[in-house]
């Protein structure tokens, strides 16, 4: 059963998974608001910290990267580039490379003259070279190789008529969602079956933060959800796969173990040489045993779970399992 | 050394940006001046979007916005042309007498005249110094594989970067010495461009409303229509009026010629500011009574007509005085 912390030796005990972890909530209960806040600061959770960098890589980068790899062999539409969104790809892979480089000076190296790069990531064995805006020059064309790279699925919108669209991506994991669909769409469109934001006009803030960023900025904020099974491509296309746990999960015996907390990290890039907008999503999963394990957690997202309005719950996916999960929670 | 290049300390509107020495100094014309700015220990700089421009301090208090003139491909210097203005604030004078070696804290690169990523031809117009963000622009297309021309007008040996110009667009410069051959040109080719072409229009103000008037009477959407307001002549003095700050109990009077933003700091008032050009959004105010005039490009339309914030760098007063809540 679960362990109490309540000194530094039990915390330094608790796996990475569980001291890395963002947890989300700051209080009792969950609403939308435009949550953002400067990107590169750690910000303290009870048992640890996340954020200290833009690319985090953990315990699972090459498990994800190996999944990743075969969603999109099965399904290519998980990638879609529109013709004047190669420079915005380019300035991504030249923005995120140093920057891994720069987080992780032990496993990544990066070296540019004019176009010319050089990159090296040991945990892949990996060392080669490109030409920045010559997409031949890496291994099936530059958004591809990225996502080869970071774990983060990563989503272009492209800056122009005073709002932005979703011109290109790589999205492997979207959490019930399909980037297929919303490619071409603009930022009002993408959010609309979002519940409540748009009373909120919390839509129309957000767009004019994002449009005000001036390039280099980076910020970021966390969403959440949850995911049965260790799954992280819980996407629109795959819904007869996952879709049907939803039904049985609250009466499961298994439910602590398989029933996750899924909680994404968007980072908000303007980029500096194309002003687009990158807008990163790093998803991560943990088992409710697991945020059982910190007593702060488990009463606080037991809490959450219990107030979240109807209306919420239902746009989650999460309604006919929420007073479940949140019974066992805080039942302790 | 000079006087101009030793700032103690960087102003609000450069700080978090960069400090960077000057590399080369290339006369343009008569008054203008190219002035190369690099990092000190030659590390590669912050790309930048094309028709960006830099804050520039010069000595103690002192800010202006001048563009540069690369691509913004990950460069390793910094190049922007200032125009002697002798009966400016004193800022461009500064700039002329930069030497080799000296230090200057700049900020980072900031983009208000971006390229449309869709555009599939840049139609640049550029007159006089205006030259600068729309050389930029011509770069980057050539970089990107786009195409773009360019209709220059300047006045005969004031042309600055006319050779640059020359060897960046061959066949797609048009050059023009005057208005009656410019407004011949600019109704030819704003009559011939396709529906994907985007029109980025860099000068005095009077200048890029004429050829944006033209534009949208020819049938060109807004969508289309990009200028850049930096470069160009300085906003009119305005009617001097007062102040009330209601949580500090003070009643100043703004003169006019002097911003709202510097009557309150000479008050003791500090204020986030960047640009103080109305453009970079840091010295929003609230307003509790009164209208402002707006002459910010920050706040959207909507919010100037509700008239409960005003940028305090650039906007004044329709009413004698405002009630502001500071």
């Amino acid at each position: 059963m679960s362990t109490t912390i309540d000194n530094d030796t039990d915390i330094t005990s608790l796996p990475d998974r569980i001291r890395r972890f963002p947890f989300p909530f700051s209080g009792d209960t969950y609403r939308y608001s435009a949550n953002v806040q400067p990107a590169n600061n750690p910000a303290a959770t009870a048992v640890g910290s996340w954020g200290a960098g833009v690319i985090d890589i953990d315990e699972f980068y090459l498990d994800e990267i190996a999944d990743r790899d075969r969603i999109l062999r099965r399904d290519p539409s998980r990638m879609q580039v529109l013709p004047h969104m190669r420079p915005a790809v380019w300035d991504t892979v030249a923005t995120l490379l140093p920057t891994m480089a720069e987080e992780n000076p032990e496993i990544m190296s990066f070296h540019r003259e004019g176009n010319s790069c050089r990159w090296q990531n040991k945990l892949q064995d990996l060392e080669i070279e490109f030409t920045v805006g010559d997409d031949d020059s890496l291994p099936m064309g530059p958004l591809r190789f990225l996502g080869t790279q970071i774990q983060d699925d990563i989503v272009l919108l492209d800056v122009r008529d005073n709002t932005m669209w979703l011109d290109a991506g790589l999205v492997s994991f979207a959490a019930d969602w399909s980037f297929g669909f919303d490619v071409g769409m603009s930022f009002q469109e993408i959010h609309h079956p979002v519940p409540r934001v748009k009373e909120e006009r919390i839509i129309s803030r957000a767009e004019q933060f994002l449009l005000r960023l001036q390039p280099g900025e980076q910020f970021r904020r966390t969403n959440w959800t949850m995911t049965i099974g260790r799954r992280l491509d819980t996407s629109t296309e795959t819904y007869p796969e996952w879709g049907p746990d939803r039904a049985t999960i609250a009466t499961d015996p298994d439910m602590p173990d398989k029933l996750h907390l899924r909680v994404e990290v968007q980072h908000l890039i303007r980029l500096p040489h194309t002003g687009t907008l990158l807008f990163l999503i790093r998803s991560y999963l943990l088992p409710l045993r697991d945020i059982a394990q910190v007593p702060a957690w488990r009463e606080r997202f037991g809490k959450v779970l219990a107030e979240l309005p109807e209306d919420m719950a239902e746009y989650k996916g999460i309604i006919r399992y929420r007073k479940a999960a949140s019974e066992w929670l805080l039942a302790g | 050394m000079t006087v101009t290049a030793l700032p103690i300390s960087p102003h609000p509107a450069v700080d978090g940006g960069l400090q960077l020495e000057v590399t080369n100094i290339k006369p343009q014309t008569d008054s203008i001046v190219s002035i190369t700015l690099a990092d000190p220990s030659g590390r590669n700089l912050p790309s930048y979007v094309p028709g960006s421009h830099l804050v520039v301090q010069y000595g103690e208090e002192g800010v202006n916005a001048y563009s540069l003139t690369g691509s913004g491909n990950a460069p390793s210097e910094y190049t922007i042309s200032v125009l002697r203005v002798e009966e400016g604030t004193g800022g461009s004078v500064a700039m002329h007498r930069l030497m080799v070696g000296d230090r200057v804290f700049v900020s980072r690169p900031r983009s208000a005249f971006a390229p449309a990523s869709t555009a599939t031809h840049h139609l640049l117009v550029a007159a006089g110094i205006g030259i600068t963000p729309v050389l930029s622009h011509a770069r980057a297309a050539a970089d990107r594989g786009t195409t773009s021309s360019l209709i220059y007008v300047y006045r005969p040996g004031a042309g600055a970067h006319v050779e640059e110009a020359r060897q960046l667009l061959g066949p797609a410069l048009t050059e023009c010495r005057n208005r009656e051959s410019f407004q011949q040109v600019l109704t030819g080719q704003l009559t011939t461009q396709g529906v994907g072409t985007h029109l980025y229009v860099c000068g005095p103000i009077a200048f890029m409303d004429s050829v944006l008037d033209l534009a949208r009477e020819l049938g060109w959407a807004s969508a289309r229509l990009h200028s850049e307001a930096f470069g160009a002549a300085e906003l009119d003095d305005g009617e001097p009026f007062m102040v009330n700050l209601v949580r500090s109990g003070l009643r100043l009077e703004v003169p006019a010629g002097i911003s709202l933003l510097d009557t309150l700091e000479k008050a003791g008032k500090s204020i986030p500011n960047m640009c103080r050009k109305g453009i970079c959004g840091e010295c929003i105010l609230p307003v509790l009574k009164g209208t402002p005039q707006h002459r910010d490009l920050y706040l959207t339309d909507q919010e100037k007509a509700e008239n409960t914030t005003m940028m305090c760098c650039v906007s004044r007063s329709e009413d004698p005085e405002l009630e502001l809540d500071l």
